[in-house]
């Protein structure tokens, strides 16, 4: 029962996201606001951390299986991806090699100006 | 086939469980990068619907479950987050300096191919929010008039090149604190990206599924800043 009592909490967030991206007038959607939402609880103490661990790390640590739905949908968007073949290769290749290496760099660049206590 | 597929509302799972299954124990087996779960996964379910001629629209309805828990997940991030507040609150400037750094970088840099390659506003929103987690980035997209389908199978090919470049990067750009290789993965390459880091450690992984929280909100915050640019 343990774990549907954390899913159901885990849902209760989602829900309230969900109503808060109905209500507030910015692109925001439901799940940051439920991410944002649990975040908050847990750090007022709101809600324990026992009280969502288990269920929120198995969701977590599924996530990549959670995302086989959408990635075999790329199969039907083929004619729309061959259009825009040139924008897709440049933000899929070179951009992401880009934004990893400036956000590391930067990263470190600013760990080690402030004190460089990073956890090895 | 067909018939079948139409009435059961089971198959999808089990046919995403199976094809996801098997590819781990491939990667297992070879201990390749390259042979990634999520792309091996989305391949064979894509083989398999070829083969028995399955429309796509009848697997996406019956492995709604899975695609629905997408949702919890994401709200679940906010768990590792909390974990990980300490070592967070230490490095506050650095974590958020950089993942800043990954966001404006990635939004810019769509900007500048747009403009370059004379796209339309359509498809440059399609692509704008193309570094974060598929749960954010395809309603940003559909919210600023993009083509949320198109953006979430770009969001999905993104995270894939991040998960199997990820070491050669980190290499390439000297980056050696896990701390730095975390935020750099969930930055640029979300969920599928942070799988990775999870390989490579307690410290990358959870900085990682941080950074995919964070960018993600920057991202929903930024992005209509960047749709008004002129292009």
């Amino acid at each position: 029962m343990k774990y549907i009592f954390q899913f159901a909490r885990i849902l209760g967030f989602c829900l309230a996201g969900e109503a808060l991206h109905a209500l507030v007038p910015l692109p925001i959607p439901g799940g940051v606001w439920g991410l944002v939402l649990l975040l908050l609880a847990l750090k007022t103490g709101l809600v324990k951390l026992e009280q969502v661990k288990q269920t929120g790390h198995f969701l977590v640590g599924i996530m990549p299986l959670l995302f086989v739905p959408a990635a075999v949908g790329v199969m039907e968007l083929g004619p729309e991806l061959m259009e825009m073949l040139l924008p897709v290769a440049m933000a899929l290749i070179p951009i992401t090699i880009l934004v990893m290496g400036v956000s590391g760099k930067v990263t470190e660049f600013l760990a080690k100006r402030t004190g460089g206590k990073h956890s090895d | 086939m067909t018939e079948f597929a139409a009435q059961s509302a089971t198959w999808g799972v089990v046919l995403t469980l199976l094809a996801f299954g098997l590819g781990t124990w491939i990667k297992n087996r070879t201990g390749k990068a390259i042979l990634n779960p999520l792309l091996l996964g989305s391949i064979f379910v894509m083989v398999f619907l070829q083969v028995a001629k399955i429309p796509y629209e009848a697997y996406k309805a019956s492995a709604l479950p899975v695609s629905y828990l997408l949702l919890p997940a994401t709200v679940s991030l906010a768990i590792p987050l909390y974990e990980q507040w300490e070592l967070l609150k230490k490095n506050t400037l650095a974590i958020l300096g950089g993942i800043l750094a990954g966001v404006v970088t990635s939004l810019g840099s769509i900007w500048v191919v747009s403009v370059i390659l004379s796209l339309t506003y359509t498809q440059y929103v399609t692509l704008l929010p193309k570094s974060v987690t598929t749960a954010i980035g395809m309603d940003v997209a559909a919210e600023l008039g993009g083509m949320g389908a198109l953006t979430g199978a770009v969001i999905v090919l993104t995270g894939i090149v991040g998960n199997l470049a990820a070491q050669g990067i980190c290499s390439l750009f000297h980056i050696t604190q896990p701390m730095a290789k975390g935020v750099a993965i969930g930055t640029a390459a979300h969920a599928v990206g942070t799988a990775k880091a999870l390989e490579m450690g307690e410290v990358e992984g959870a900085m990682s599924g941080l950074a995919i929280a964070v960018a993600g909100l920057l991202t929903a915050i930024l992005a209509p800043v960047f749709a008004g640019l002129p292009l």
